[in-house]
């Protein structure tokens, strides 16, 4: 088979559309790069009605929304999920890791729960803390500058508290709680359990002329046709697009490797174009990753020649290493003072209108590192499994379950948006020994060496999660409610949730000063390479209890300040 | 402003992201209507979903008794009422007909199940189900329409998990339809601006906002002003 070159040689090749690399093609585009974005699914724009899911109706889809197609339901926004036909990954020593792909413009952040926080000081050197993982060779004072930039670019909203491990931002005002939001905030203020505003990028007020303004119809998941959420593409590519930003799109093309020359530097890509199944090369100044933490180390791992026989970046063995995901668990209750409900629309922003924070201090405690708590309930859109065990709850009341008839109808009223539920979502500790690395047995539908995983988690994050298990009871009972089963016990770790669930996975590639234990430099270049960057979570150190996106953003738009000064200077 | 006007202010920034809202309310069940009649889909589906939703549409698992027996089935669990008609009427066994096509594990329960209360319907009346007097139908689901919550549920007997499953795709199947949404009173999936929960519900369950809380909170007049901040990060605006 002849692979088919193209003569173009791009300032810059982007691989992958999501929050990284959509930060990424708006930065470089705006500094007059002419740049390639390549991407493995297909199109999408949230405001095309071809593609559109928000505002539709359970009954426009003939499973009534079920999960039977997309992972997260018919509605959710996601092409992509655990399992891609013709695109395995396969586990070592019986170890588990589900891994979620995303397979479109834009990536996950098309679906995701918006939730925008900042990492503290004490997120960035929390060795200095507790002793245990790394310190990142970055701090606060650094990426805060572009946390600020994030911010005004994309918005959020949220309040300022003064908390010193939620750092403030330029925020907009959050919306209202909700009523079932209410009752946590009184059941956790009777613990002394901290509740703020949430802190999410939808927009609650107009940033630009360009964006909308939240209409509260709670369905971020299913990505935003008014813009008023942050999507990478919508937020990010689009606006480079019109700005006049030099942008050749490739969709559909599946990133096999970087190649390099005899000097070790990259001159490119090569990708397999999913439409015809065949193997082209991009040739770039510059080679920007940005496929997400896991896949991105199965590219550099995967790029192997005389000058990185390792893999590229690979020198010091650690490309795949320190893999992590935040810890999750959740439960939730019935609360009978939320029996009977007058009807209204409480559609509000999709996901939480407030959360807690961590709150404790983890030297008084026999786990290393916090998490904090995100709240559901509410009165919400009926879906597949709505009305399921209608009248469960009855059992609370020494009234009998089950039966036929129309006095169904005034138990699912009677029961509708009684549930509360809780997630904690949790630090890991980063440890060696947990990793991807490529499977030699085994192929992709493309011809590409597939991931092989091996992740175990340890007493650090199974304490941390019977801790979240003892927070959710005394929540429940502050509450007046009924849990709805009992906490997990040591025979199902506590509830945790198997690795990769959370889809915060990160540290593949991780940054430091050494190239003997680390991926990337301060500036997420390679050590090996230094025209190859990564601007997704690959280079995270640690993760904090924070969803990573925020920080995502604003470490890729540092990298991509750098990446201009650097061709500038001619250095790279 | 009153209510059309505040929704209509609401679009002043969406239209730039082609958003055509307006559309989207009462003509809906027309167009879902037809939808569902001719299997074809307008809900953002890729070219690879749709044809997979049309492949499911071409074949037919229940028979015509079948389907006749969810009809009526469906109907007992969840007959008409002064206000709203029965589940059988507003296409849920059509939906129970998808559902065993799109998730194949319903289909030997569900035809088992059916099997299982002809089966006892001509043992005990000498009549499949669908032809017995509705007492005789009642006396029948009387006895496993309990089940024993002390019981796990994959542990219950054939019959008690095959109604459950019955009740629970009877009852989904309906209140993901117009009519059902209508029943429930569900008011959402609508553009609208929160401003917060209602007082009289407030006062129902005993509730109130905190002043320090609602100080932080979007004043819904400011909406539409474009943001701006000082240095310490105050909104100006």
């Amino acid at each position: 088979m002849q692979i088919k070159e193209s003569s173009k040689i791009y300032d810059a090749v982007i691989v992958g559309s999501g929050a990284g690399g959509g930060m990424a093609t708006k930065i470089l585009s705006e500094a007059g790069l002419n740049i390639a974005v390549v991407e493995a699914g297909p199109h999408f724009d949230p405001a095309n009605p071809d593609q559109q899911t928000q505002m539709k109706w359970p009954w426009e889809s003939p499973r009534r929304g079920a999960n039977t197609q997309r992972t997260f339901g018919d509605f959710d926004a996601l092409y992509g999920g655990w399992d891609i036909p013709g695109e395995p990954y396969t586990r070592k020593d019986g170890t588990k890791f589900d891994w979620f792909r995303a397979r479109m413009l834009g990536g996950r952040t098309n679906h995701w729960g918006r939730i925008s926080l900042r990492f503290s000081e004490r997120d960035f050197k929390h060795k200095d803390v507790d002793g245990l993982g790394d310190n990142w060779p970055i701090g606060y004072e650094d990426v805060k500058p572009y946390y600020d930039k994030v911010d005004k670019l994309i918005g959020l909203f949220g309040s300022k508290e003064n908390l010193p491990n939620e750092p403030d931002g330029f925020f907009l005002p959050p919306p209202k709680p909700r009523l079932h939001e209410l009752f946590y905030i009184k059941g956790a203020r009777k613990s002394n359990i901290p509740v703020i505003p949430s802190r999410m990028s939808m927009l609650t007020k107009k940033i630009n002329p360009e964006r909308g303004v939240c209409f509260y119809c709670g369905q971020c998941n299913r990505s935003c046709s008014a813009y008023a959420d942050f999507s990478a593409g919508s937020c990010l590519i689009f606006p480079a697009q019109k700005n006049g930003g030099q942008i050749d799109l490739y969709n559909n093309a599946m990133v096999r490797e970087v190649l390099t020359n005899s000097e070790g530097k990259a001159t490119g890509i090569s990708y397999i174009d999913k439409a015809d199944r065949k193997e082209y090369t991009l040739r770039a100044k510059v080679v920007v990753l940005a496929a997400s933490a896991c896949s991105s180390a199965r590219i550099l791992l995967n790029s192997k020649s005389p000058q990185h026989p390792n893999g590229l970046g690979n020198s010091g063995n650690t490309v795949g290493k320190y893999l992590h995901d935040s810890t999750g668990s959740g439960r939730s209750a019935f609360v009978p003072d939320l029996v009977n409900r007058k009807m209204y629309n409480e559609d509000g922003v999709g996901g939480m209108h407030v959360y807690t924070p961590w709150w404790l201090d983890n030297k008084k405690l026999d786990f290393p590192r916090g998490y904090h708590i995100e709240v559901w309930g509410g009165m919400g859109m009926p879906n597949y499994g709505f009305g399921f065990n209608a009248n469960e709850y009855n059992k609370f009341f020494g009234l009998k379950v089950g039966g036929y008839g129309n006095s169904l109808r005034s138990d699912v009223k009677k029961y509708y948006g009684s549930v509360v539920g809780f997630g904690g979502r949790g630090e890991s500790i980063a440890m060696e020994d947990n990793y991807c690395e490529i499977d030699p047995s085994v192929v992709d539908q493309f011809g590409i060496p597939v991931l092989r995983f091996h992740y175990n988690w340890s007493d650090f994050e199974r304490k941390q999660a019977k801790h979240m298990h003892e927070t959710f009871d005394e929540l429940i009972h502050n509450m007046g409610g009924e849990a709805l089963s009992a906490a997990p016990g040591a025979d199902r770790e506590y509830g945790l949730e198997a690795p990769g669930r959370i889809i915060h996975e990160v540290g593949t590639t991780r940054m430091g000063n050494d190239p003997k234990t680390s991926v990337v430099n301060q500036f997420q270049q390679l050590h090996d390479a230094n025209n190859v960057f990564i601007v997704d979570a690959g280079p995270f150190v640690s993760q904090a209890d924070k969803n990573p996106t925020w920080t995502i953003l604003a470490l890729s738009w540092r990298t991509c300040d750098y990446i201009v000064e650097q061709l500038k200077m001619q250095n790279i | 402003m009153d209510r059309r006007e505040s929704i209509k202010s609401l679009f002043i920034g969406a239209a730039a992201g082609g958003l055509a809202l307006a559309s989207c309310q009462p003509e809906i069940s027309a167009e879902a209507q037809e939808a569902m009649a001719t299997g074809a889909t307008n809900y953002g589906r890729t070219p690879e979903e749709d044809a997979q939703i049309a492949a499911l549409h071409a074949q037919q698992f229940f028979t015509p008794h079948e389907l006749e027996s969810l009809a009526i089935l469906t109907a007992l669990i969840l007959p008409e009422n002064e206000d709203f008609p029965s589940a059988a009427s507003v296409g849920v066994p059509d939906f129970i007909e998808f559902m065993a096509k799109d998730y194949p594990a319903f289909q030997t329960p569900i035809r088992g199940g059916l099997m299982w209360l002809d089966h006892i319907s001509n043992r005990r009346f000498g009549l499949e189900f669908k032809k017995l007097e509705p007492a005789q139908q009642h006396e029948i689901l009387e006895e496993i329409a309990y089940p024993d919550l002390a019981v796990s549920e994959g542990a219950r007997p054939l019959e008690v998990r095959f109604f459950s499953l019955m009740r629970n795709l009877t009852l989904t199947g309906y209140y993901t339809t117009e009519t059902g949404i209508k029943d429930l009173g569900y008011q959402g999936n609508m553009p609208n601006v929160w401003d917060g929960v209602p007082q009289e519900v407030l006062d129902q369950h005993g509730m109130a906002y905190e002043e320090a809380w609602l100080a932080k909170c979007i004043d819904q007049k400011t909406r539409g002003n474009i943001a701006s901040w000082d240095e310490q990060g105050n909104l100006l605006t």
